[in-house]
């Protein structure tokens, strides 16, 4: 039914505080949010007045253009940075640290290389102290819910890229949090790999039920899993659109070559081409400048 | 598929079978030279002599007690190596201001002849094993600090963001993330250490005559008994080689992964 309605609906962030508050029962609130850097050149923004709201099971990507502050956005999220205006709110509670009910996944390879495939799975139970035949028991189950059944014993370096990702995701998923927060996990991986792999995401998303952030700068990547994505501006990043995604979960990998799979590419391309034309004409500006610095 | 197995078996001995056979080679060179007088007998003991005189020297010569005492120094020098070294390496990663104030001071500190200092030593620690094992703690415990340091300073960012979300405490985040992805530059460290130490233990054996190889080695020469000379050196690089293989052993046991470079 979903699949339809062939333009996308979105939502200006023209007053975050509104766009914040609209959403029933927000698991996640991020409102008023912005952050400077110092430089040698004077204060740069990085963000500006970001404000969206992500509720219990819903799966939100944010997307951008390089530049535009989307890693900033994941480190304070996860409680990584501080020193920022606005509020960051786990259900009701302001963050100040990471967070237990966050669990981040990493742009970079983030597997321990010294430790097994379910090693890995099983360090945030072991932190919590959990009895080693409980944990690894329950690593054991999130390992076959990435699909690496076979693998518990294998070092990462015997891993291909992909599935070292998919050890770091069962990692924070171990972790049981309440918000799954992804920084472009699919980042390094070829374009076949990362489809797959995000079918595979969304198929742990939707049985796990699992409220998920997504930072990514991949469109069909954010079609594919997103409930709702969250278009930023380049350089101050800003709430630019808030798209919803209406196409029909479950979602499976046929989706990806549909027509309205399509349009939602197209739509979301023509809010980010003037952002990604505009943070190329500024980069180049930069270069420039520091060629012709006497 | 039985050749193939057998092969296979066999490639893993290669390299070991290929350095018996180097050294072998190397060996009957020498002797060949010295043979032909190419070599002067006198400087160098053709190996055949060297390798006669390893039953007189084990019999005669105490070599089982004088192997466990340098091996027994060699051992306190290296725990104490670990036990100051990585600490130190670990203040200088936690405090930026004493990294950048003491850094080149214990760099220089490496390259210290500290061997030369050895009648300080005796008047400090007296004619003991304690002597030897301080001065070889001084002369490996530069590289065991610096290369922590630089395995610390090495540990990816990601890692360290990786213990921050999951709400490690301080000692969690030292003993399960940094100390473990350092581990391959801290064994370096190590390794080196235990080199610098060797070297001063032998050395202050040799000069303060104090039981030990060393010991051994300096009256062997005295007496100018070369193939029992060499033969007692043989036995000091078999201490290396036993430390080196703890050492190595350990090392696989604490971080068993292939490379520093997954790090």
């Amino acid at each position: 039914m979903a699949e339809e309605r062939a333009v996308p609906t979105g939502s200006s962030p023209s007053q975050p505080s509104a766009a914040a508050a609209s959403l029933s029962e927000p698991l996640l609130v991020v409102d008023g949010l912005a952050k400077e850097f110092p430089t040698p050149e004077g204060s740069l923004a990085a963000l500006e007045r970001i404000a969206f709201a992500v509720r219990e099971g819903e799966f939100v990507s944010i997307i951008g253009p390089s530049g535009c502050g989307k890693s900033t956005l994941f480190n304070i999220i996860g409680g990584l940075i501080d020193r920022f205006q606005g509020r960051v709110t786990i259900a009701g509670t302001p963050i100040s640290g990471p967070h237990a009910a966050i669990g981040m996944v990493f742009q970079e390879e983030s597997t321990f290389p010294w430790r097994t495939v379910v090693e890995n799975v099983a360090f945030p139970l072991e932190i919590q102290g959990m009895p080693k035949q409980k944990r690894l028991a329950r690593a054991r189950h999130f390992i076959a819910l990435v699909g690496l059944e076979g693998f518990e014993h294998r070092y990462p370096f015997e891993l291909s890229g992909g599935m070292r990702q998919r050890v770091a995701i069962a990692r924070t998923l171990a972790f049981e949090p309440k918000i799954l927060l992804m920084d472009e996990p699919f980042g390094a991986l070829d374009e076949q790999t990362r489809l797959l792999l995000g079918d595979k995401v969304l198929q742990i998303q939707q049985e796990l039920k699992q409220t998920t952030l997504l930072i990514t700068h991949s469109i069909a990547e954010a079609v594919q899993l997103s409930d709702r994505i969250v278009v930023m501006t380049y350089r101050p990043g800003r709430v630019k659109r808030i798209v919803d995604v209406g196409l029909p979960r479950p979602r499976t990998l046929d989706l990806v070559g549909s027509d309205a799979f399509g349009r939602y590419v197209a739509e979301i391309w023509n809010d980010l081409r003037e952002e990604t034309s505009r943070g190329m004409r500024e980069a180049e500006a930069r270069v420039r400048g520091m060629l012709h610095r006497p | 598929m039985m050749e193939s197995q057998i092969l296979q078996r066999m490639s893993g001995f290669l390299p070991a079978l290929t350095g018996v056979f180097t050294a072998g080679a190397a060996l009957l060179v020498l002797e060949l030279l010295i043979d032909a007088d190419w070599i002067n007998a006198y400087l160098v003991p053709p190996p055949s002599a060297v390798l006669l005189s390893f039953a007189r020297v084990i019999a005669e010569e105490h070599i089982a007690e004088r192997f466990l005492l340098t091996s027994a120094e060699a051992l306190g020098t290296g725990l104490l190596l670990a036990a100051v070294g990585i600490p130190l390496g670990l203040l200088l990663y936690r405090l930026p201001l004493l990294r950048r104030a003491t850094e080149t001071w214990v760099a220089a500190f490496a390259s210290a002849p500290l061997v030369l200092a050895y009648p300080l030593f005796l008047v400090m620690f007296g004619r003991s094993a304690l002597t030897i094992v301080m001065i070889g703690f001084f002369a490996g415990l530069a590289p065991v600090v610096l290369k922590t340091l630089e395995g610390l300073t090495g540990v990816r960012s990601v890692l360290i963001d990786v213990s921050r979300s999951f709400r490690l405490s301080p000692a969690q985040h030292f003993w399960k993330v940094l100390l473990p992805a350092a581990a391959p530059t801290v064994f370096v460290g190590l390794r080196l250490g235990l080199i610098f130490a060797l070297i001063n233990i032998i050395g202050v054996e040799f000069l303060i005559n104090f039981g030990g190889l060393g010991q051994l080695i300096n009256d062997l020469a005295e007496r100018y008994d070369l193939p029992g000379t060499y033969a007692a050196i043989c036995f000091a690089v078999l201490i290396s080689v036993v430390f080196f293989a703890a050492l190595e052993r350990i090392e696989r046991w604490y971080r068993p992964s292939r490379s520093s470079a997954e790090a």
